[in-house]
């Protein structure tokens, strides 16, 4: 049996034809593994691999020519553009779904309902690196008592977004937080402690709301907004700290690969049915026609760096 | 052990090139050729290490000081205010690998000295296998336990934080007692039984016997042992990865969250730095500490074993 | 007991020699206590982890399908076909290309090399690379293996670079078999008129072939369990097929990793369960290799 998966593992040209890799945001991840399943069951001669290195190493391996398709939990940034330029790769720009930032609390914290942008900024920013320790420095309101930090790690999209939305600024962030790439880890964190403050992916709050609090962020309109109901991501209404998550699919690919051309149309057409089982939010219907066509037309280029945390995204696509 | 070596003894060779056959003597060289090729192989990898992890740790030393690395205290080349001191990552090796040989070497002494003096010999047979096998499991299964079971638990009893570097620590420390626990029983039982007669001839105990007698005269084995032991504990990765935490910090405090190098180095491969930047030249910088550090670490171990080893004849 | 003889007058008389023996015997009995808890502590905490491990994962790792079905979102279905597959292509690679190059060096040191100072450095050289993080060896393989020769992050970079991470021990291995062969063989061979390599490879080798066994099966089940150089060179969390050599790849240690960081509650269940399958296969290859030692083993 070794030896016939060894002969068999010989790859020719024309296997490599027929996969199609994956790589990027650990948010997002699941709804491609998603879509990768469920098309494994419609064609099961697929080769899909997904991996998550995170949105920055998917691109710096996108933009080499490695993979086909890069996840982001951001838009892609000038360095990558360039560095994508200079190995003659261009991309197929595409939303594939929404994701909120949920604020979390613990369970017993019943001082804090409701956080401003600025409060925020104020907790999460560089500037109180070692400063802002207790609650109260945040909001005289709030109690004197000490203020414990989880968040993902520097080297995440989610942080990017956040620090960006927060501060105006992106990686603007404090150090001195508990950090990890995974987190399921921030949920039990939080949910532990009794002072803690945290932020996480939508989907970690929904899998988890009875360990935790949520907390509402206060919009531009002065009204205090929460992710749930999903509709608020869908709408906009829970602004800023809504974002949209892409799929950047090589040109190249698609011309040289066929398989990657219809991978990217099953998964335009039915990722809708799967994202909100893995925590998601479905993209509005209008935005799924768009960018069917816009994957139709191949457009390439980036639309989104000029949308800013909180525009509709219908406007960029 | 043997005392025929072939380097050493000029007519053993001599009589080889009595060879008659030309082709076979050929053919002899040929094969000759081949193994020193294979031997060459170990040569070319250790190059290979020094070659590329030095060369982007020369390119990325052109965009970092010196002062920089080695002088500041904070590490956050992913922040906005980047900082590149290397001695938070440094400190997180250190600390769990104290916490580690805290654990390994009570636990792999232990273990060497009743293996050898006290246990009955089909017992240690069944036993010192038993050992061996904490080494043979995979490190990935160590991290998922210091999370998921030790964690918890120990939570009940200090406030620890979820990562943190006393579970790592303490796991780490289980895994190499093998190791310390190994080479330490070996240099043990080589200690004749003539010294150990002698001191019962004068009416000492056998723990006396054990302390004054037999650990000073394995020492040289056993300090080699634990010298090996904090080796490992630096290079081991996925037990501080899963369970030690992404948190660079200055801190003794082993019940809060550290970074150590190695996590470091897998954090970065793994997410989100591109090639050719700054931040992923850092995986090779601390990659470079790391090398010279374990290096170090082996080269002391062997001269310490072999340099005050006892000669017993 | 008393002492059986009288203090001499000369010697100082204010220290009185008690032989104490009882308590001394006590005081050693307690540490024997003491040395054997040492012992049993690291065999406890073992079987605590085996427990563990079971008493999770041994109900998802006996559900129907978990060895034979692709990874799926959904903690509770799919499987680890994939990752199998994976981890034993790169064993299998591993044994093709160490035991050639890792016998071939051994035997070169112990039966070729004369005693010069470039042999002082080849065995320096490999005593060092036995204690380097096989991390490092990450990084070497990603600057090799993926991009220098271009094999990108393919299951044969994972596979040669846990290769050269398993040498050094192999080769240490192989020196002890080959050094542990009685001269009397190689004389009475030589003196018969055999030449040097029929000598080793028919009476040489396969007496020492328990003892490079043994080193081959420590190597190769540290590599099929090492994650931290895979992560380096790059393989991925999920696929949908089984891996050629050079495709994109997985190996169950990373794919133990990648449940453990999944949010879904059963997914450590998922992970235990795969770290059954992990430690069977490692326990399943020292059992090949036990057998083969029998088996052709020459008393």
């Amino acid at each position: 049996m070794i030896i016939a998966t060894t002969i068999n593992a010989c790859s020719s040209s024309e296997e490599k034809k027929s996969q199609v890799s994956i790589d990027g945001a650990a948010v997002g991840f699941p709804i491609s593994l998603a879509v990768a399943e469920e098309y494994g069951k419609v064609k099961p001669e697929a080769k899909v691999s997904v991996a998550s290195s995170g949105t920055g190493g998917g691109f710096s391996k996108f933009c080499n020519g490695d993979i086909d398709i890069a996840g982001a939990s951001r838009t892609i940034r000038d360095e990558e553009i360039k560095k994508c330029k200079s190995k003659n790769i261009q991309f197929v720009e595409l939303p594939i779904a929404l994701d909120g930032i949920a604020v979390i609390a613990n369970r017993q914290n019943n001082f804090v309902k409701c956080l401003t942008i600025k409060e925020l900024g104020k907790i999460w920013g560089g500037e109180s690196d070692g400063k802002i320790l207790r609650w109260n420095q945040v909001n005289p309101k709030f109690p004197n008592e000490n203020l414990k930090l989880y968040a993902p790690s520097s080297d995440t999209g989610t942080f990017d977004y956040m620090t960006q939305a927060v501060t105006g600024k992106a990686k603007n962030g404090r150090t001195d937080y508990t950090a990890t790439q995974n987190q399921n880890l921030l949920v039990q964190g939080v949910a532990g402690d009794a002072t803690a403050l945290g932020y996480v992916g939508i989907s970690y709050y929904i899998q988890n709301q009875e360990k935790l609090n949520l907390v509402a962020v206060e919009s531009p309109t002065g009204k205090c907004e929460k992710p749930v109901p999903v509709d608020n991501v869908i709408k906009n209404i829970y602004t800023p700290l809504s974002r949209p998550l892409f799929i950047y699919v090589s040109k190249k690919s698609l011309d040289t690969k066929p398989a990657v051309k219809e991978f990217v149309d099953f998964y335009l057409e039915n990722s809708w049915k799967w994202v909100d089982s893995v925590g998601y939010v479905a993209l509005p219907d209008e935005a799924y026609v768009k960018v069917i066509r816009k994957f139709a037309s191949g457009e390439t280029g980036t639309k989104f760096k000029k949308a800013k945390p909180g525009e509709p995204i219908t406007n960029f696509i | 052990m043997q005392n025929t070596n072939y380097r050493d003894n000029p007519d053993i060779l001599s009589r080889q090139s009595l060879n008659k056959n030309a082709s076979e003597d050929i053919s002899e060289k040929i094969v000759a050729t081949i193994l020193f090729a294979c031997a060459l192989v170990s040569v070319l990898t250790t190059f290979g290490i020094v070659v590329i992890i030095f060369q982007e740790t020369f390119s990325f030393f052109q965009e970092v000081s010196f002062a920089q690395f080695f002088l500041d205290t904070k590490w956050t080349p992913l922040f906005a205010d980047r900082h590149f001191g290397v001695w938070p990552l440094i400190n997180g090796t250190l600390l769990t690998t104290a916490i580690a040989m805290a654990v390994a070497i009570p636990l792999g002494l232990s273990s060497a000295i009743y293996l050898s003096e006290y246990a009955q010999p089909q017992v240690a047979a069944i036993l010192r296998p038993a050992v061996e096998l904490l080494a043979g499991i995979p490190t990935v299964v160590y991290g998922y336990f210091a999370l998921l079971f030790l964690t918890p638990l120990l939570r009940n009893l200090m406030p620890l934080e979820i990562f943190n570097a006393l579970s790592a620590g303490l796991m780490m420390g289980i895994m190499i007692t093998p190791t310390v626990g190994s080479i330490s029983l070996d240099a043990i039982k080589a200690v004749p039984r003539s010294l150990r007669e002698g001191a019962y001839a004068l009416g000492i105990t056998k723990l006396e016997t054990i302390f004054k007698v037999v650990l000073p005269a394995a020492l040289s084995g056993i300090i080699a042992s634990i010298i090996l032991g904090i080796s490992r504990a630096v290079g081991e990765t996925m037990t501080v990865l899963i369970a030690a935490g992404q948190q660079p910090r200055l801190t003794i405090n082993f019940m809060e969250s550290v970074e150590t190098m190695t996590a470091y180095m897998a954090q970065i491969s793994g997410g989100d730095s591109p090639r050719g930047s700054l931040n992923f030249k850092t995986l090779y910088a601390v990659g470079a500490v790391l090398f010279i550090l374990t290096l170090a670490l082996n080269i002391v171990s062997h001269w310490v074993a072999n340099r005050f080893k006892e000669k017993y004849e | 007991m008393s002492t059986s003889y009288q203090p001499d007058d000369s010697l100082d008389s204010s220290a009185e020699f008690t032989d104490n023996v009882e308590s001394r015997e006590t005081l050693g009995k307690v540490f024997e206590v003491l040395f054997l808890l040492g012992l049993l502590i690291g065999l406890f905490v073992l079987a605590l982890l085996l427990f563990d491990i079971f008493r999770d994962g041994l109900g998802r790792f006996l559900s129907p399908g978990f060895l034979t079905e692709t990874p799926s979102r959904f903690p509770d279905q799919g499987g680890i076909r994939p990752a199998i597959i994976s981890s034993v292509l790169l064993g299998s690679v591993v044994i093709l290309v160490t035991v050639p190059i890792g016998v071939g060096a051994a035997l070169y040191l112990e039966e070729y090399a004369p005693k010069a100072w470039w042999t002082a450095i080849i065995e320096i050289n490999i005593s060092n690379l036995a204690g380097v993080p096989s991390i490092v060896y990450g990084l070497l393989g990603l600057g090799v293996f993926n991009y220098l020769l271009g094999f990108g992050p393919a299951l044969i970079s994972g596979a040669l670079t846990l290769s050269l991470l398993s040498l050094p021990v192999i080769i240490v291995a192989a020196r002890e078999a080959i050094r542990a062969v009685p001269d009397s063989l190689r004389n009475a061979s030589y003196g018969l008129g055999v030449t040097k390599w029929k000598t080793i490879s028919s009476h040489v080798l396969p007496y020492a072939v328990p003892g490079i066994l043994t080193g081959v099966i420590i190597s190769v089940s540290r590599a099929i369990g090492d994650a931290a150089s895979l992560i380096v060179v790059g393989a991925v969390g999920f696929l949908t097929f089984n891996p050629g050599l050079f495709q994109r790849f997985m190996a169950l240690p990373i794919q133990i990793y990648s449940y453990i960081t999944r949010p879904e509650p059963g997914f450590a269940s998922a992970a235990a369960a795969t770290i059954i399958a992990l430690l069977i296969l490692i326990l399943l290859l020292n059992g090949i290799a036990i057998y083969i030692r029998q088996r052709f083993s020459i008393s």
